[in-house]
């Protein structure tokens, strides 16, 4: 396994990229980064929460949207139909600032709303970037499902109904595991875009790990070197993704495809 | 490589002599009224655009102005992009490290708003347990981060103080502090009115708040300092100053 991973090219890049790390710490200001490392972290892990959540809930989401618009009925394929059309029509920055700018200053007109329990969480911004990137995210992916639902053989699900499987137990067990097994490459190329998505909460004051950057930059005027170091965070982010999606794909068997 | 480099510099310094007469003034593209705010068809307007005009007439330079982010006005400048800056920046001792001065144009109080129902005055104490917003990179941020932070709930950045404005009033933070008339702006308008008032001027501190605005200029060009210098001690000297403030201001801004 070493031997094979450390070939001749590979070690040449891998020196190469060295020598690249090597000149930007020796030859790049680095001095503004301890007085960033209380608020560096809290961005971080922003960006990451947000990332998890809103992908979880957005997968949530998805697969009903993607099996009513792949089985469902007319009035329940209509309605998941035109929310994913009109998610994926419109821009994300503009959908967020419609629920932020929109939405989030109509609350506080309404004086029950301002008063009740739920206005500390509601005068905050974290959850309108939630909203907006989950519904974004269930848009793309109810469309991916529909796709996955439809592409399950149909003999299969035949035979499972001809064995008398009852309905749940048979989305359970046969459609939605073949569907996810279909979709995951895609989804996982999803999630990596999605991660590029949230830097737009920073334009609703959300101090994402983007946001960090940007305020270092307009603190110290130094501009090149934390938007490199902030494209070395996104690359690393977007390589564990890549990873934990490789490891899905492999636990999941995949016999006949 | 620095024979490319040294042919680009001669280039660029060639280039320059030959613009000589044209300096870039870089003003903010985000609006900042009353002082520059683009009009319906996107035109720049505003005390600040009219006063551009006023001291470079003065000061017999011809003047092309350039809008710039904020965010990246500084940059803009010391990159070369443009040759001066008159974006109501005040002047302070952490932006003249990085760059030069003129002499002030101008000089207001720094004042705190907030809801109408919500009564408390402009020092820490008043502010103990409110969040307050403030427009990123300027002295305000500053003052507030200096004087505020230690007892306010948060201290939330903006992008531009018309973000934090339409916070105050959607009640999403409780104060916002900025430069006097560009809040008594926010005041005269319908919603500013309706949802807010002045809680007054916060303690003076020049270490943070600066000497006033001045035209910001890359370090080391002293003549087109000087020029500056004298453009402004011109249109106050000759009434200039005093015409163009009128139709912006009831009284004088210049400061004492």
């Amino acid at each position: 396994m070493n031997r094979a991973f450390w070939q001749p090219h590979r070690l040449v890049m891998a020196a190469v990229a060295l020598a690249l790390v090597a000149w930007c710490a020796l030859t790049l200001r680095w001095d503004w980064l301890p007085d960033y490392l209380g608020l560096a972290p809290l961005g971080l892990w922003r960006t990451i929460w947000i990332l998890l959540a809103s992908v979880t809930l957005g997968m949530a989401l998805a697969i009903p949207l993607g099996l009513a618009q792949a089985a469902g009925p007319w009035w329940l394929a209509w309605p998941a139909r035109a929310f994913c059309t009109v998610i994926r029509g419109t821009p994300l920055l503009l959908q967020l600032w419609l629920l932020y700018y929109g939405l989030g200053s109509l609350f506080p007109q309404i004086p029950w709303i301002r008063h009740s329990e739920l206005w500390p969480i509601l005068r905050q911004a974290w959850p309108y970037a939630l909203l907006a990137l989950t519904l974004s995210f269930a848009g793309y992916e109810g469309e991916v499902m529909r796709g996955a639902f439809r592409g399950v053989a149909h003999g299969q699900l035949e035979a499972a109904r001809a064995m008398g499987m009852p309905r749940l137990t048979l989305l359970r067990r046969i459609w939605l595991p073949q569907a996810v097994q279909r979709a995951l490459p895609t989804l996982g190329g999803e999630t990596v875009l999605q991660l590029k998505a949230t830097p737009l909460v920073a334009t609703i004051t959300v101090v994402d790990i983007y946001a960090v950057a940007s305020r270092v930059r307009q603190d110290t005027f130094i501009t090149y070197e934390p938007l490199l170091l902030l494209a070395v965070v996104y690359m690393a982010i977007t390589g564990l993704i890549v990873l934990l999606f490789r490891a899905l794909e492999r636990r999941i068997p995949s016999r006949a495809a | 490589m620095k024979k490319i480099a040294l042919s680009l510099a001669a280039v660029l310094m060639m280039s320059g002599a030959a613009l000589a007469e044209t300096v870039k003034v870089g003003i903010a593209s985000e609006p900042y009224p009353p002082f520059s705010s683009p009009d319906a068809s996107g035109n720049w307007t505003g005390w600040e655009i009219d006063m551009i005009g006023a001291v470079c007439k003065a000061a017999e330079l011809e003047c092309e102005i350039v809008p710039v982010a904020w965010d990246g006005i500084i940059p803009a400048l010391t990159a070369g992009q443009i040759d001066a800056i008159m974006a109501s920046m005040s002047i302070t001792e952490e932006r003249m490290q990085t760059i030069d001065f003129s002499d002030k144009y101008y000089d207001t109080p720094t004042v705190v708003v907030g809801a109408k129902g919500d009564a408390f005055p402009a020092t820490p104490e008043g502010l103990a347990g409110k969040i307050i917003g403030v427009q990123v990179s300027t002295v305000h941020e500053a003052y507030a981060q200096k004087h505020f932070a230690a007892t306010a709930a948060e201290i939330k950045i903006y992008q531009t103080q018309d973000e934090a404005n339409q916070d105050l009033i959607a009640g999403r933070i409780d104060a916002t502090q900025a430069d006097s008339i560009a809040l008594d702006a926010f005041l005269a308008t319908p919603e500013g009115a309706a949802c807010c008032d002045s809680k007054g001027a916060v303690a003076n501190d020049t270490d943070v708040l600066g000497l006033g605005v001045g035209v910001g200029l890359r370090k080391g060009e002293d003549a087109l300092k000087a020029k500056f210098n004298a453009g402004i001690a011109k249109v106050i000297a000759d009434g200039t100053y005093e015409a163009v403030s009128k139709p912006y201001f009831a009284s004088s801004i210049y400061g004492g």
